[in-house]
């Protein structure tokens, strides 16, 4: 049943790990946001020999489950704290789905702007800082959005490597306390509370952007 | 095969100039000079090759055979091997500096939507010219004038009536200060009310400036105006070629009389 006294007590310990959740979850979207884009500029415009690589190991990335890579990555990379190791290989992983993001993005910016592009003579390094990459970008905002959420409710796998995150620090409170309805709970709560007013901004910019 | 021909005083040659899409020909070994400052505005049906000739010259696309020449040297092609006496396409190092001489206007107008206007226009003169930011500005203001929109500078694009937008992309194209302005059907896209306000503006750029311009136009009032040559064109070659008056007035050709008769 439900123990009003353990969820007062586990309520500073779960928020916490909030904090540990967040800056995962900031720190593994910037990862990915930039990481995102080497790999999609690379996949286009990259020399044979590097594309193709790239491309083979993002979608080895895409189609393998997060907490194995996390799992791997512990095992393979010693000497990283965890926190640090957890948001590069979230970050990474998150990296691989917004490279399919900004090629869809980029493919979505008329050709008639490239063709501009030529016509003044733009250096190529221009071209897609100032014409290309500011167009597709505002296109997959919503979409970057939605995997920030997404990315953000992934966080919990972080615990596997010791990241003493929110759901951690739950659990660990939830054993020692035996109170893991009412830890779970108000992760759970925590969750929600903060990943639901993000959605509905993520739509409400979808709308602006779509007309 | 490709072969060097004399430097003459032409703005842009033509040296039987072949391009093909798939198994499409579009130009069939086509033979074209022309002179500095001339006006040549370019008629006939779709998919005679009109278009396809600014876009070679603009390097958006690549001849299949012969070679384009601009101020008297290989455009398409530069010259290779020891002693540079063979012509090999043209890569993006050979092309950069001549390209700048060579500006644009399309028919969709390909304005950047997410800049001002102002910004539109200072684009190429600071990131290609190298102008500082005031200078560029101080130009492109001067354009927005000359095509009369001076009070449209912070606006964006897509606020602006595609007359207006077609204006901003002759300003911009100007901007560069080409040597050679290509105009492709730059009054196709636009309701018919708004198309005055656009030749207006060529015809002072006409009047105004002495740079050489091609032009595909259906609009045969203002080829009339600013042309000094007029060539029909008909499935990649150039049928009949001649002074405005003389080729809409009394064609040679019955395939040009019945042309100009369509379009009315």
């Amino acid at each position: 049943m439900w123990d009003m006294d353990a969820a007062r007590a586990a309520l500073p310990v779960v928020l916490s790990g909030f904090g540990v959740t967040l800056l995962a979850t900031v720190l593994g979207f910037a990862v990915a946001v930039v990481a995102g884009l080497g790999v999609a500029l690379v996949q286009r415009s990259g020399p044979r020999w590097i594309a193709l690589p790239v491309g083979a190991l993002a979608s080895f990335v895409r189609s393998t489950p997060v907490m194995v890579q996390l799992f791997a990555a512990w095992v393979l990379v010693p000497g990283l704290d965890p926190l640090t190791l957890g948001v590069l290989v979230l970050g990474l992983h998150y990296a691989t789905y917004l490279s399919e993001v900004y090629r869809a993005g980029i493919d979505a910016v008329p050709k008639g702007q490239w063709e501009a592009c030529t016509a003044l003579s733009l250096p190529r390094r221009r071209v897609w800082r100032a014409v290309v990459l500011p167009q597709a970008v505002r296109k997959v905002l919503p979409a970057l959005g939605n995997y920030a959420v997404s990315m953000f409710k992934e966080t919990p796998f972080l615990s596997v490597i010791t990241v003493n995150e929110m759901v951690h620090e739950a659990s660990t409170f939830g054993s020692t306390h035996f109170a893991y309805l009412e830890s779970f709970t108000l992760a759970a709560a925590v969750f929600l509370l903060a990943s639901w007013p993000t959605s509905v901004l993520v739509r409400r910019l979808e709308a602006r952007l779509a007309h | 095969m490709p072969t060097e021909t004399d430097h003459g005083p032409e703005k842009v040659r033509f040296a039987r100039v072949t391009k093909r899409f798939g198994d499409h020909t579009v130009l069939d070994g086509l033979d074209l000079a022309v002179a500095p400052g001339e006006r040549v505005t370019l008629i006939g049906p779709s998919g005679s090759g009109k278009t396809t000739i600014l876009r070679l010259l603009m390097t958006l696309e690549r001849v299949t055979d012969g070679v384009v020449h601009v101020d008297g040297e290989p455009y398409s092609h530069m010259p290779s091997g020891r002693a540079g006496d063979k012509l090999v396409p043209a890569d993006e190092r050979y092309l950069a500096p001549r390209r700048r001489r060579v500006g644009m206007v399309f028919q969709q107008f390909n304005l950047f939507p997410h800049m001002s206007v102002l910004a539109n226009v200072m684009e190429a003169p600071r990131h290609v010219l190298g102008l500082d930011g005031d200078e560029a500005a101080a130009r492109a203001r001067d354009l927005l004038g000359l095509v009369g929109l001076a009070e449209k500078e912070d606006e964006h694009p897509t606020r602006l009536s595609g007359g207006q937008q077609q204006r901003v992309a002759i300003a911009r194209a100007l901007a560069m200060r080409p040597e050679l302005l290509l105009l492709d059907e730059v009054t196709s896209a636009l309701d018919p009310e708004l198309v005055a306000e656009v030749l207006d503006v060529l015809r002072d750029v006409a009047a105004g400036t002495d740079i050489t311009m091609l032009c595909v136009t259906h609009e045969m009032g203002f080829a009339r105006d600013i042309s000094h040559r007029i060539l029909m064109f008909d499935e990649g070659r150039v049928l009949e070629s001649d002074a405005p008056e003389r080729l809409l007035d009394d064609p040679e050709h019955e395939r040009t009389r019945a042309f100009l008769r369509s379009i009315g």
